[in-house]
């Protein structure tokens, strides 16, 4: 049963948008199946979300995003968690992690301008309860993003038939 | 002047997909299910060797026999994988691609007259490789009914007092046919019985997709009657790199050897540095492909059985061979008309020999994406067929 979740997740996390008819075709199973599984993984929150992996430099849009290395004292009775709750809650954060390590916290951070989210760590982030200290590091240009190469126009050079 | 032309090269013919490819060349918008090689870049870990071994500057001819370090790495592998021992020192042979193997173990093995037994449909080198190295090959058609799988019976029937090696080639391309143990064990008992040789083309072992492959040199009595030739073309994704190897008994892989000092020298040296990254750091990279490949053979299967073309389940290589018998049209007039009415290159069974007339080879070294457009026009163009037929 693992077995068959594990091997559903392995296909959707390089692409959410196949159907589960094809789901379930290339790994040999029932649609039914496939359905259940998937419905029950959400349920279950294993599977938390459906996002796509965007180029913003390919768009008119104005993007900039920023990692954020935080020093954090942990609650008494709640540890990190109470400080992480307050800071995820931020629509600006994108990603947070607790690290091992030098700093406690990775926040990522999407704004509009370096000026936005300059304000946002000065603002909300430095002042909040908890927070210790904070590092700012803007990111200049993304490579690779969640398993995918953002540009990647390969031609497929391979000789049209062969032996 | 004299012909300047050797009488056996010209009567040999050129390969039935060389003509195809002619054709589809002048097509460049058509849509190709027709390649033999592997859509996956060589794994990162594998080009980075080749990388630094080049900045190292390790520009200079290895030992013939290749790299004593990747011929080591290939024993442990094979060890690993298909359960053969074999001694890195005499026993494997480091080939420019599996073609070299091939080429090179017939040379080595044949006097004018023997008799080679050769499977088909199969790779397109086999026949003229045998008859230039001065032996006769005599085919047997395999059978669809059979899953395209060489029985006891069958071979058999082929064997002469001149029959000296069974050229043997699962999983197999084009039809993506394997032999399991209790298939390879039934013809075993007939080749030690007879005295023959085996040379076994296992370079799709690595992509088989139902218990794993078995090498019929890992039977008992086998292992010294067999070349086994393998590669890094496929199961890597190094066809450019073009390396094999050759594994089989010392007195064999030493002649084989000497053919090969005087014809290659030595492989590529930047290829074998890379490949000992291969054998020893890629097992994941392999495993990852070869669900890819098993994802889109399923994919792939479950479209031809929609669309009712009549298809065994191949288990092994990245090939399925659908029959397209029922509209009473060759192989190739069916893949020209393909190619001009949808614009969907695929090749024709008989360029691997002619029962594999009235069968399609159909590669799946594509994207399912790529693969989801050119069975769409597929299924169009047969469903045109049928009206038409109606």
């Amino acid at each position: 049963m693992n077995n068959i979740r594990t091997k559903i997740l392995k296909v959707v996390q390089n692409n959410s948008k196949m159907s589960t008819k094809d789901i379930a075709t290339v790994l040999g199973l029932d649609e039914s199946l496939v359905i259940h599984t998937i419905s029950d993984m959400e349920q279950e929150q294993i599977i938390c979300g459906y996002n796509t992996v965007i180029n913003w430099d390919k768009t008119d849009d104005e993007r900039v995003t920023a990692l954020i290395e935080v020093k954090v004292t942990p609650q008494r009775g709640e540890g990190f968690d109470r400080v992480a709750e307050r800071i995820y809650n931020y629509e600006e954060v994108t990603s947070l992690y607790l690290m091992s390590g030098g700093f406690d916290m990775t926040v990522f951070i999407e704004g509009k301008t370096m000026k936005e989210v300059a304000q946002f760590v000065a603002r909300k982030l430095a002042p909040m309860e908890g927070v210790l200290s904070t590092s700012t590091h803007f990111v200049l240009k993304k490579y690779k993003e969640s398993g995918t190469k953002l540009e990647q126009q390969k031609k497929d050079e391979r000789l049209v038939v062969t032996a | 002047m004299r012909n300047p032309l050797s009488d056996k090269v010209i009567k040999m013919k050129p390969s039935g997909i060389r003509k195809f490819f002619d054709i589809v060349s002048e097509m460049p918008d058509a849509i190709s299910l027709g390649v033999g090689e592997p859509d996956f870049d060589t794994p990162w870990s594998v080009r980075e060797e080749g990388i630094y071994s080049l900045e190292k500057g390790r520009t200079f001819y290895t030992s013939n026999a290749g790299l004593m370090e990747l011929r080591k790495a290939i024993c442990d592998y094979t060890d690993r994988r298909f359960h053969i021992a074999y001694d890195a020192r005499k026993e494997v042979l480091i080939t420019v691609g599996g073609s070299e193997g091939i080429d090179v173990a017939l040379r080595a093995m044949l006097n004018p007259g023997d008799e080679v037994i050769i499977p088909e449909p199969c790779y397109v080198s086999y026949l003229p490789c045998v008859e230039l190295a001065g032996g006769i090959p005599v085919t047997i058609p395999l059978k669809n009914e059979n899953q395209f799988r060489l029985t006891r019976e069958e071979l058999e029937a082929a064997i002469t007092e001149k029959t000296k090696i069974l050229l043997l080639s699962y999983p197999n391309n084009p039809t993506g046919a394997i032999m399991e143990r209790k298939d390879l064990e039934a013809i075993a008992e007939v080749i030690i019985k007879n005295d023959i040789y085996v040379i076994s083309d296992e370079i799709y072992a690595e992509l088989t997709y139902n218990s794993g492959h078995v090498s019929i040199a890992s039977l008992p009595g086998m292992r010294d009657r067999t070349i086994v030739i393998n590669g890094f073309s496929k199961a890597f994704a190094m066809t450019g790199w073009r390396l094999g190897y050759a594994l089989g008994p010392a007195m064999i892989i030493e002649q084989m050897t000497k053919i090969h000092q005087f014809a290659i020298m030595c492989a590529p040296t930047t290829s074998q540095y890379a490949a000992v990254a291969a054998m020893r750091d890629c097992d994941k990279d392999v495993a990852n492909m070869r669900e890819a490949y098993d994802q889109r053979r399923r994919y792939l299967l479950n479209e031809f059985k929609e669309m009712g073309l009549p298809c065994f389940e191949p288990y092994g290589a990245f090939y399925i061979f659908p029959c397209i018998k029922e509209f009473g049209m060759t192989s190739e007039e069916f893949a020209t008309s393909l190619l001009k009415a949808k614009k969907v290159a695929v090749v024709p069974g008989d360029a691997f020999g002619e029962c594999g007339e009235g069968f399609l080879r159909i590669s799946y070294a594509y994207s399912l994406e790529e693969l989801k457009v050119a069975l769409g026009r597929m299924k169009e163009f047969i469903r045109e067929l049928r009206e038409k037929h109606n």
